[in-house]
């Protein structure tokens, strides 16, 4: 990172747009001379804009979501009605607020089922597809094809599917006239499988896709020098393969987490997260609209999908930034 | 003897091909079931969209039935009752600008971090990622506040506000797509060779003619691939729209979804017609563009 750009040193961070041209020189190194003030200060623009608008709109109301959590407020009136409350928030959260548990274990059930079937097939397919086979671009264009469609048009697609008098599943089943009907999206035991089979038809394109991507960058040598070794497939799989991806089953992993934490539109085009449906994400969401706006209750619990966010975000940044190429 | 050797050899031999001829068939079997059960839900809406609603609801054929009338009656009936042409401008509104501007910005913060070295490089760049992996959820309920607190002037916003206005859902597209923008394109400015730079300074180019006219121009592939995934990403977003507008009639077309619901009632056969309308941008992308989608997704994962 360090050596790359023409001048090796522009002592002034662009975040300090202000005291740039005039303070500038702690640190003398290199060329740095090429650059004349008019090219500092563009540079210091060029940087500051996009800065100011992710610090402006997300990272200070990501703040901001930390301190209304300890609060109590309606959002009616200015700033001087928020209450503080301490810890108030959060101990209702864990002992008062029904849906709050359910909502957990959804969003782990989610988590779950993402890592252990929808990203495995997705990976599991990619490594069929990755051989010359006839029929490949149709095979991947078939199951991708999904992955261009809103998760909330998925949604709506599926309703075709599930709906319980007009919907293909049941007629197919037989279970479609009155009295005998399987309600998929309205029993609260079954709806959130039946939630989790659309959005995985998603996530196999997604997951399929960059796993072909990874695949194509494996040197065809060491697959080579493997089956020479006697090798079998599966054991080249495991054993090479698998191994030399390190950096993309961690993009994979990581992409697996957070999508399962940002879940959300399948579930609020159902039913607007009820019903077995709840979700951190849709908790948060109807605590803040409606007429009954609980501002720092919904900030707690938008928290608690922050803390469990910030493990996996955090993870990924070291990694990516440590292999930085040099 | 070789006479004795050679057909069992062969017989080895053709029970290895046959062996293998065996297994071929068994992948493609399973990739053809596969990819049929995977466009079984669109072919599905696609068929349902093409029949009228008179012989398959109210008729005892039911939807899973063939025969009777095939037309294109659904698809003019959704299109009017549903206004889809309203909520399709207002999506038009949005991305437009959304997408011009988020690749503008992202490409000049990835032109400073990657083409000069800055004390603070690493950090921003990490903020950057960092503010694009959040959920959008955990920052819904202050932006909401914010939306409604910063002023706009009027030219810009006809309450003077960026809560139910285009430019704030513009604007927060922009905002919480750099991230992702800014991260795929320093790693592929990164692969420019620096010489660039000097070249351009010796000519006598200010920054800023660097960045426009040596660097930009070398970043197209990048960029191309970028604003496909864009404008994918933000024409299928539901969520910000659902929070940050009050007039349901300037909803985007993705978030009017919701609306539509209502007006289709459970008549499937519009609901359907609904669907293939609006997942047709998109489909566009996916045979037209899927080159640029793909590479711009994988850029993103295997950093160029």
């Amino acid at each position: 990172m360090t050596d790359r750009g023409v001048s090796s040193a522009i002592p002034s961070p662009p975040a300090q747009a202000g005291g740039l041209g005039a303070s500038v020189p702690p640190r003398r190194r290199g060329r740095y001379s090429l650059l004349s003030r008019r090219d500092k200060l563009t540079l210091a623009l060029m940087a500051g804009i996009p800065t100011l608008m992710v610090v402006v709109f997300i990272l200070l109301p990501t703040a901001a979501s930390i301190v209304l959590s300890f609060s109590t407020w309606n959002g009616i009136g200015g700033f001087d009605r928020i209450k503080w409350v301490g810890l108030k928030n959060y101990s209702d959260l864990f002992t008062l607020y029904k849906p709050f548990w359910p909502a957990v274990s959804h969003n782990l059930i989610w988590l779950g089922f993402f890592l252990l079937v929808a990203t495995p097939l997705g990976m599991f397919l990619a490594v069929l597809l990755d051989k010359n086979i006839r029929g490949t671009r149709f095979y991947q264009g078939a199951l991708y094809m999904p992955v261009v469609l809103s998760l909330a048009l998925v949604g709506f697609i599926w309703q075709l599917i599930y709906a319980p008098e007009q919907g293909l599943l049941n007629n197919l089943l037989g279970r479609a006239e009155q009295g005998n009907q399987i309600s998929w999206l309205g029993n609260p035991d079954i709806n959130l499988w039946a939630i989790l089979v659309e959005a995985g038809w998603r996530q196999v394109g997604y997951v399929m896709i960059l796993y072909l991507a990874g695949l194509k960058g494996v040197d065809p040598g060491l697959r080579e020098a493997a089956s020479i070794d006697g090798a079998g497939e599966i054991q080249t799989f495991f054993r090479v393969v698998f191994p030399v991806m390190r950096p993309i089953n961690i993009v994979i992993l990581v992409i697996t987490v957070i999508e399962s934490l940002r879940a959300f539109d399948l579930v609020f085009i159902t039913n607007k997260g009820i019903n077995g449906l709840e979700l951190l994400s849709t908790l948060v969401t109807n605590n803040i609209i409606g007429e009954t706006s609980r501002i720092g209750f919904g900030s707690a619990i938008a928290v608690v999908l922050l803390l469990v966010s910030v493990g996996p975000i955090i993870f990924y940044l070291l990694r990516s930034l440590r292999e930085e190429p040099q | 003897m070789s006479a004795l050797v050679a057909p069992r050899a062969s017989v080895a031999v053709a029970k290895r091909a046959g062996r293998r001829r065996g297994r071929r068939f068994a992948l493609h079997a399973f990739l053809i079931f596969m990819s049929v059960l995977w466009l079984l839900p669109l072919l599905w809406a696609a068929y349902t969209s093409l029949r009228p609603y008179a012989d398959t609801a109210q008729d005892p054929r039911g939807y899973v039935s063939f025969g009777g009338a095939y037309n294109l009656d659904n698809y003019l009936n959704a299109w009017n009752q549903g206004e889809l042409p309203k909520y399709f401008l207002n999506t038009v509104i949005i991305l437009v600008p959304a997408v011009i501007l988020v690749l503008f910005l992202a490409s000049m913060m990835a032109f400073t971090v990657s083409r000069y070295s800055w004390r603070f490089n690493v950090g921003l760049l990490m903020l950057f990622t960092a503010a694009n992996l959040l959920p959008p959820q955990v920052i819904i309920t202050p932006l909401f506040r914010i939306f409604l607190a910063l002023p706009l002037p009027s030219f810009l916003s006809d309450n003077g506000f960026f809560y139910d206005q285009y430019i704030g859902i513009t604007t927060i597209h922009v905002a919480f797509q750099l991230g992702f923008c800014t991260f795929v394109l320093s790693n592929y400015m990164k692969t420019l060779p620096k010489e660039l730079n000097e070249a351009a300074i010796v000519d006598g180019a200010g920054v800023f003619t660097t960045y426009w006219r040596v660097i930009l121009p070398l970043t197209r592939p990048a960029l191309a691939a970028l604003a496909t995934l864009q404008v994918t990403w933000i024409y299928n977003d539901f969520f910000w729209a659902l929070i940050l507008m009050n007039t349901p009639d300037k909803y985007p077309i993705t978030s009017a979804l919701n609306n539509l619901q209502g007006q289709y009632f459970t008549n499937n056969n519009l609901i359907a017609a609904g669907s293939i309308i609006v997942a047709i941008p998109t489909l566009v992308v996916f045979f037209v563009l899927q080159k640029q989608f793909v590479s711009g997704l994988t850029l993103g994962s295997t950093k160029g």
